[in-house]
């Protein structure tokens, strides 16, 4: 199901997860305040990462914690620091891309 | 209720070193904290090869005793057939972006995985903790094991 969400002056798609249904509706003042609502306060670093997801997105390439950590953007050990709690899952969130399927 | 039936903890109990087995741990594991679950493994009696440093590299699957491979018994046990069965699947895990084991156990412990020892398994197969791995997180009792998981929303796995 797809829902309308109002952040920052935009609306935007999200699913019953929040997640961005429509990349085309993101930008970063959007990230940045769903970053917020994640409890993340974004860095230079927190940029640089989620810029390299959603260069694998457009590229179609699966995400997984294994592919993160041979990214040389950022390790896995600092990805978990960067993002605590469900790293990926809340990256892919603020990046406004859609859940990763990987099991790993 | 406060914490509304969610898991917090996983804490899994690795007692045998089939790949299969050790593959069904470790991603198990790895899924908890990609979700945000704490998670600990539990190394015990053949468990402990999956951590052995000699021997991590070299587990395989069960071809013999194991249905579920469709195989004759008396083929599954002819030397080499194992290997070939084993060689077969990490073909297949690599083409998934299944990591080896030596390269699981270092995702693990950089993604805030414990992992423990049993004691006396280790004094049964006379291993010393310099036999294990370097991300090792200590050598525990079925005590100490209960211990680390206590409080609400812990489950425990025995594979």
């Amino acid at each position: 199901m797809i829902m309308l969400k109002e952040l920052v002056g935009n609306t935007i798609d999200v699913n019953e997860e929040g997640f961005m249904t429509d990349f085309t509706q993101w930008n970063t003042q959007i990230g940045e305040a769903l970053a917020a609502e994640n409890d993340i306060s974004m860095t230079p670093k927190h940029w640089e990462v989620i810029t390299y997801i959603q260069t694998e997105y457009k590229n179609n390439v699966p995400l997984s914690i294994r592919k993160i950590g041979k990214s040389g953007v950022v390790d896995i050990k600092e990805f978990y620091t960067l993002f605590p709690n469900a790293p990926l899952k809340t990256a892919t969130k603020i990046a406004g891309i859609p859940k990763p399927v990987s099991c790993i | 209720m406060e914490d509304q039936g969610q898991v917090k903890k996983m804490m899994i109990i690795l007692s045998k070193a089939t790949l299969e087995n050790v593959y069904a741990c470790f991603v198990l594991a790895n899924g908890a904290r990609m979700e945000g679950i704490q998670a600990e493994i539990f190394f015990t009696f053949f468990g402990l090869e999956a951590i052995h440093q000699k021997k991590l590299e070299h587990l395989h699957i069960a071809t013999v005793g194991n249905p579920a491979m469709h195989m004759p018994t008396m083929l599954g046990g002819l030397p080499g057939v194992e290997a070939l069965a084993t060689a077969m699947m990490k073909k297949e895990m690599e083409k998934l972006d299944m990591p080896p084991v030596r390269e699981f156990l270092e995702i693990l412990s950089a993604s805030g995985v414990k992992m423990w020892a049993c004691k006396l398994a280790m004094d049964m197969f006379h291993y010393k903790e310099e036999d294990l791995i370097p991300e090792l997180d200590g050598v525990l009792t079925v005590g100490d094991f209960y211990k680390q998981g206590s409080g609400v929303g812990t489950h425990m796995l025995f594979i």
